[in-house]
């Protein structure tokens, strides 16, 4: 079979990992307040966005049309929410279940595997992740920034980007040895949210937009964009299959590197 | 002679801090200088294009105006986070300053030890910026040294109040509403990315009463120039009377908690 | 006799260049307990990582309910229950949490799960601690939720690591009592250890593991009778003036080991013993009779204590 040598063994064994989000569901039913309280983080940006800088930039061209600042950047923070609830739960989280809390360990225990867990684990975190991004649907339609109704179509496209770096996140975490480690995932994370074409258009880097192109958030801001706006083009699928190869490659790492770390 | 008491104390939180100084110190520099390319020089050049932007920002750039109140916002976040969960740490979880009030320590050396160990963070934070400020014609400056300090004062009129509610939890639930709900709106609407005056008639004021406005407009004016002497000592005063004032409110509730 | 719940032959397990596990041989059957007893790093931990099919199998043969751990790993988990060494609680969760969440994880139904989960605290004697979460429980009552924890699936087998390591004598006695009662119920239970006296309390059969292969098998009683006598006379004459001492005790029992605080007098009668080393004028610091027990089987087969 052609997939088995394409993808390790450990990702092709999996059955059951909607356990993990069962678990997890059971720990976070009890802080619901702190992920709730979240939801006002996109209003106080978005407001904060529109009162000041939307003021200042005046009306910013996006395919021949102008539209206020502050619905330029709309997308682009909810792409980011995406990738940072992603991150942040498939590597400080996953660690500490991981590597202080033993918690994987005594789950192979049972009839759950390596890829169980791996899959299970990013998919919640792609849910965090979720959350927020769609918290931001509901402060841009409370806002008016909503262009279009395929803006549902920005959940699909956060899901997307939700794989993709939670995926990425989980592989790197399990080469991870101690929480000092963990200064450089900001190292990683913060030029991609300032640098995705978040802020301002492709065309504002110049002849260095070659560079831009390289993030995957960049990727996620395009899709997202286009749904706000409701433009699609064929030039989007890659965009979409730059997040799904990342998502794949990070999937089968982490599958493979709970099976040689603590299946041994 | 015997180090003093609260020395002592701060000697506790940065023997930890020894533990991960390095990628602190490297994320030191470049995460200024990742801001100051992406939203001062970037955003900056929509801004300086923008129709209204000249007379809104009063002439200056805005790479000028936002760099200037990087300097306090850091100062803020780096602060406010170390009087929350490492804080913590010492009065719950590790439990080393009921450990130290056992010995001839007070419990208000605990606290000024903790400020002093609070603003060495906050000088390692400042100068990181102030450093990257000094590459940039727009902010290069001799202003940028008695910023330093003044981003510190920042820093301490965050951390010090927010150290004496530490004082009184026994878990880290409330944190990230403090965090959410007080400094991230600070960081949004006190004047770091454009004047309050742009600001809602009734949230101006509101604006003035934060310690964050007064930190940005210290460091701006510090760094751009144009500050008067009673706007000066006003901004000092103001962020000073936080200290005080939550000093103070430490050394209460930190014999409460340590003494009870 | 019905075909056994494990077979290993020949079995190995190689951490690089290390030998865990040295070729052993084991046979389990159903509703026995069996034991492999050891010091620290004598491959017992290993050897149940593999049973557990948390670990592969380095060379050999290795069958649980008579499948291979290789391709059918998630087949025999399901049927196996385990207790870690180190209770590898859910520290997030409450105490019932961690029993219906972990039943989950072998796809049991939350009604079951929770009904069963009331059953075993009430088993375990934790029906009072349900709701609380796992950190303030003491060591005796955390080993207690694991071992409800790994009956939750009602297992055919359940795999015992260390199960009284690091508790207080009360707690043991609570937690063998219970591993009793499992007993007699007819679970097989597969259990290591390096208390002797958890061997002869919980074990009908027992393998001796030293340096990652089997020294010796048999049951308690059966080991105690072919490798030593019946009692043992332990004699002080205080600290480093035991070897000296050998010479005067010679001839008196069938054998005499020394170790660094004591002389052991291997003998069918103790208290005689010593009344002829008395008449020889051969007087120690202290005296003490004891019957013998898996300790002097283990001393006998590799001349070390278990526990040093």
């Amino acid at each position: 079979m052609i997939t088995t040598r394409i993808l390790p063994s450990a990702l092709l064994d999996v059955r059951s990992p909607q356990r993990l989000l069962e678990r997890n569901a059971m720990v976070y039913r009890r802080s619901w307040m702190v992920i709730f309280s979240g939801f006002f983080e996109p209003l106080f940006y978005l407001l904060s966005i529109r009162i000041g800088l939307s003021a200042l930039v005046g009306d910013i061209e996006v395919g021949g049309k102008l539209i206020p600042y502050d619905e330029f950047v709309a997308p682009g923070l909810m792409a980011a929410a995406a990738m940072n609830g992603a991150v942040l739960e498939s590597t400080m989280n996953v660690f500490h279940k991981w590597r202080q809390a033993k918690l994987y360990d005594s789950i192979l225990a049972t009839p759950m595997s390596a890829g169980d867990i791996a899959i299970g684990e990013i998919g919640f975190a792609v849910i965090r992740g979720l959350m927020y991004s769609t918290a931001f649907i509901f402060t841009m339609l409370a806002l008016g920034m909503v262009k279009s109704a395929w803006i549902v179509m920005s959940v699909v496209a956060c899901a997307l980007i939700g794989f993709a770096f939670a995926s990425i996140g989980m592989a790197w975490t399990t080469y991870m040895r101690s929480w000092a480690d963990f200064e450089y995932v900001p190292a990683v994370t913060l030029p991609l949210f300032l640098f995705s074409a978040t802020f301002y258009p492709l065309s504002s880097y110049g002849s260095w937009s070659w560079v831009v192109q390289l993030s995957p958030l960049y990727h996620g801001v395009v899709l997202v964009r286009a749904s706000n706006l409701g433009e699609w083009s064929p030039s989007l699928v890659v965009h979409a299959g730059v997040l799904v190869g990342l998502s794949v490659v990070g999937m089968a790492v982490t599958a493979s590197r709970i099976k040689t770390l603590l299946l041994k | 002679m015997s180090t003093p008491a609260p020395l002592r104390v701060a000697y506790r939180d940065l023997a930890l801090y020894r533990g991960f100084w390095k990628a602190n110190f490297v994320a030191a520099f470049i995460q200024p200088m990742l801001y100051l390319l992406g939203i001062g020089l970037g955003v900056g050049e929509l801004v300086d294009n923008g129709p209204d932007s000249a007379e809104l920002l009063g002439g200056v750039s805005y790479f000028g105006f936002y760099s200037s109140a990087l300097l306090a916002t850091t100062a803020m976040f780096t602060s406010s986070q170390e009087a929350l969960w490492p804080t913590m740490d010492g009065f719950q979880w590790s439990n080393a300053y009921r450990a130290m009030v056992s010995t001839p320590i007070e419990p208000r050396d605990v606290a000024t030890g903790l400020t002093i160990y609070y603003a060495v963070r906050a000088t390692v934070g400042a100068i990181g910026v102030a450093v990257v400020l000094a590459l940039f014609g727009d902010t290069r400056s001799w202003g940028l040294i008695p910023a330093v300090p003044g981003a510190v004062l920042t820093g301490l009129a965050f951390a010090v109040p927010i150290a004496a509610w530490t004082s009184t939890r026994t878990t880290g639930d409330s944190f990230p509403a403090i965090l959410r709900f007080g400094v991230l709106p600070m960081f949004l609407f006190s004047g770091a990315f454009y004047p309050i005056k742009q600001l809602p008639d009734w949230l101006e004021p509101v604006a003035w009463l934060t310690p964050l406005w007064h930190g940005v407009e210290l460091c701006r004016g510090l760094v751009l120039g144009g500050l008067t002497s009673v706007e000066l000592v006003g901004h000092i005063a103001a962020l000073s009377g936080f200290v005080i004032v939550g000093w103070a409110i430490c050394t209460i509730t930190f014999r409460r908690r340590l003494q009870p | 006799m019905p075909p056994p719940l494990i077979t290993a032959r020949s079995l190995v397990k190689r951490f690089g260049d290390l030998v865990a596990v040295d070729g052993i041989d084991v046979d389990v059957q159903p509703g026995e307990a069996f034991g492999f007893l050891g010091p620290n790093g004598a491959g017992k931990t290993s050897t149940m990582r593999m049973i557990g099919c948390v670990s592969p199998v380095s060379s050999g043969r290795l069958e649980i309910f008579g499948l291979d751990p290789a391709h059918e790993g998630r087949a025999i988990r399901s049927r196996i229950g385990v207790v870690p060494q180190l209770d590898q609680l859910d520290q997030e969760l409450t105490v019932m949490e961690n029993l219906v969440i972990y039943a989950r994880y072998f796809d049991i139904p939350r009604a079951v799960a929770q009904s069963r989960a009331v059953e075993l605290l009430d088993f375990v004697q934790l029906a009072d601690r349900a709701d609380d979460k796992v950190d303030p429980l003491s060591g005796g009552q955390k080993r207690r939720v694991s071992i409800a924890r790994s009956l939750i699936s009602e297992p055919e087998l359940l795999l015992l690591d260390e199960p009284t390591t690091g508790l207080d004598p009360q707690a043991r006695h609570l937690l063998w009592d219970r591993l009793h009662q499992l007993k007699e119920r007819g679970a097989t239970l597969v259990l290591t250890t390096h208390y002797m006296d958890e061997a002869e309390q919980l074990c009908d059969r027992l393998v001796v593991m030293d340096g990652g292969r089997i020294v010796a098998e048999g049951s308690p009683r059966a080991l105690i009778t072919e490798y030593a006598t019946r009692e043992v006379l332990e004699m002080r004459f205080g600290r480093g003036r035991n070897e000296e001492r050998v010479d005067d005790v010679l001839g008196v029992g069938e054998r005499v080991e020394v170790l660094p605080d004591r002389l052991l007098v291997y003998v069918a009668d103790g208290e005689s013993a010593l009344a002829e080393l008395h008449a020889r004028s051969v007087i120690p610091e202290s005296a003490l009779v004891r019957r013998s027990s898996l300790e002097d089987v283990f001393l006998r087969l590799t001349g070390r204590t278990l526990v040093d």
